[in-house]
């Protein structure tokens, strides 16, 4: 993603994402959420993880966890995000010196995790906010996709009724179109929900 | 000669050992190499290093390649096992208050060890294990679907975290690696009720991973890796070394874990409650011996088919234990190389001799508790 893509994304960022921050140093953790407060984010929650981290994720089901990169936990996050829904879900990382080259390499690989130097408060705001905007801009295709994949289904579903309907009233294929969308106007309901109830229907007539 | 500095992961386990002998006793100084190993603090850190080529080699979990040659977790790299660095070493055990429950159990009864965790009323069961790739989850997934009555809820806890899981009630049991497994006896907080090789006889735990593409660069560093660690996993079996092996790991900057808490997996010795005897464990962690290090093909594909891959998938992960390497790196130094890369897992009941190049490979017993067996021989690698 180059910085004229980040940048732009920025400026429609939403705010209102919910961020928790694992940190055990309660100095270091404030100047986290000191940062992200400043920046416009204001649902953050930190918690300082011994063994419950998995409780926590679920009671405060952030959209972004924050950790830094030397704390064991990362494993257990990992776990959480590959048994729950691992794209929802983005993973920043800190560590303590500045690495360009490893930034870029993860920035490239497509991870939605993220690399600072020594938790600097300058930067701090900015790492958080490419994290996340990363983290949307991923959130979105993944959304895209799924919508995609969804039409697709449902384009089969409504193929499949418009097809019963052929063969059970012997009406071309547009009249059998026209009828599902009168009886889904009639009833209030969507297309693919009257297309899904003959397909059900009929399945269970067969 | 200046030699060449090889950047290697680790996280610090008693199973470390071959990395760490290897620096230590200069078997990869030997080899031209300066093996700099790079303390980790997570499997999922050390991957991600791994892949994005901060680290040339690294220590790795055997089923983490094969995950990420099936697309599963962190980074699409493609990531091969040139090696195994050890096999089995780790433990299963309850918490002390789970343990009263289930009154005496024999030690490493699977089948009568679950019997009594069913008839418990308090479920799920809430096992912790370290990694969701590790061989310690895919042995406890695999064991306990044959009790399917059984409610298991299994969470990823952090070795070191372990013992307090365990201790605060986090966790009714766990399935570890040395030394966790025994500083949770030591505190007194659960015992051990079976070791991995009571589940599987031999199975895959350590491996000593690169990334594909490097591997191809760099054939002559790989080469040296290979052998430096190939010739410290020999020197940590042979049972006259171990008193040294335990003061050179203790010592090491790199474990930073006492003598009394590496000693039991080095010697197999194992303190299974607390305030008991020592018991002897054969073949509780092997680097060496019955062909340790060989990347068995057979052994990825098990891996792979208990993460649920097809058999376009099996065949993948095949190829990314690398016995080709294996035979061509360590057979000019005399390892002795089996007839085939494959085997048909799970058929070995007692110690057999098997074709061999130098005739002298004796495989250990590899059954399943189940008594299942596992034949991939028909999936081609791709």
């Amino acid at each position: 993603m180059s910085s004229q893509a980040v940048r732009r994304y920025l400026t429609r960022m939403r705010k209102d994402l919910r961020i928790l921050v694992v940190e055990s140093d309660s100095a270091k953790a404030k100047n986290i959420i000191d940062a992200l407060l400043e920046a416009g984010w204001n649902d953050v929650h930190a918690i300082a993880q011994v063994s419950g981290l998995e409780q926590s994720v679920a009671k405060h089901a952030p959209d972004i966890v924050l950790i830094d990169i030397a704390n064991p936990d990362r494993d257990t996050l990992e776990h959480i995000g590959a048994v729950s829904d691992a794209k929802s879900r983005a993973v920043a990382m800190f560590v303590d010196q500045t690495d360009q080259h490893l930034t870029q390499a993860a920035l490239a690989a497509g991870v939605s995790a993220y690399v600072v130097d020594g938790l600097q408060m300058n930067r701090i705001k900015s790492v958080i906010e490419t994290a996340i905007a990363r983290f949307q801009m991923m959130r979105q295709m993944q959304s895209e996709l799924d919508a995609a994949k969804r039409a697709l289904e449902d384009r089969k579903t409504i193929d499949r009724a418009k097809g019963i309907l052929m063969r059970r009233r012997s009406i071309p294929e547009d009249e059998a179109y026209k009828l599902m969308r009168k009886a889904a106007m009639d009833q209030g309901r969507k297309v693919i929900d009257v297309a899904q109830a003959l397909v059900t229907a009929s399945d269970l007539l067969t | 000669m200046s030699r060449t500095v090889l950047n290697c992961g680790y996280v610090p386990l008693v199973d470390s050992a071959p990395l760490i002998i290897a620096r230590e006793l200069g078997f990869a100084a030997e080899e031209g190499l300066d093996l700099n190993l790079v303390r980790q603090p997570s499997w999922s850190a050390l991957r991600d290093m791994l892949a994005l080529g901060h680290l040339d080699a690294a220590q790795m979990l055997s089923p983490m390649p094969v995950a990420m040659s099936l697309g599963l977790g962190g980074l699409p790299a493609k990531i091969d096992n040139l090696m195994g660095l050890s096999a089995n070493g780790t433990v299963f055990g309850v918490s002390t208050r789970l343990a009263d429950t289930l009154g005496m159990l024999p030690f490493g009864d699977p089948n009568l060890l679950l019997s009594a965790l069913i008839t418990r009323d308090l479920q799920p069961l809430r096992v912790g294990v370290p990694f969701p790739f590790s061989m310690h989850r895919l042995l406890l997934s695999y064991w306990i679907a044959t009790a399917p009555d059984l409610k298991v809820e299994i969470v990823t806890v952090p070795p070191p975290r372990m013992a307090d899981a365990v201790a605060d009630g986090h966790v009714d049991a766990f399935w570890v690696g040395e030394p966790w497994g025994s500083a949770i006896v030591g505190r007194g907080v659960g015992s051990i009720l079976m070791v991995g090789r009571h589940v599987w006889g031999f199975a895959p735990e350590k491996v000593l991973a690169a990334r594909h593409d490097w591997i191809a660069d760099n054939p002559d560093t790989t080469r040296q890796l290979m052998r430096a660690v190939y010739q410290s996993a020999r020197w940590l079996d042979l049972e006259k070394n171990k008193p040294l092996a335990i003061e050179i790991l203790g010592r090491s900057e790199h474990l930073n874990l006492s003598h009394e808490v590496i000693e039991p997996a080095v010697t197999g010795f194992l303190t299974l409650s607390q305030g008991g005897t020592p018991k002897k464990i054969d073949r509780f962690l092997m680097f060496h011996n019955h062909a340790a290090s060989f990347p068995w093909r057979s052994q990825a594909a098990w891996i792979a088919g208990q993460l649920g891959a097809d058999a376009t998938g099996i065949g993948r992960a095949k190829q990314c234990f690398r016995t080709d390497l294996y035979r061509e790196n360590l057979g000019p130094i005399g390892a002795d190389l089996p007839g085939a890369s494959e085997k048909i897992e799970g058929t070995i009941r007692e110690e057999t001799a098997v074709a061999s190049s130098r005739g002298q490979m004796i495989l250990a017993p590899d059954a399943f508790f189940d008594g299942r067996t596992f034949d991939f021989v028909a999936i081609a690698g791709e």
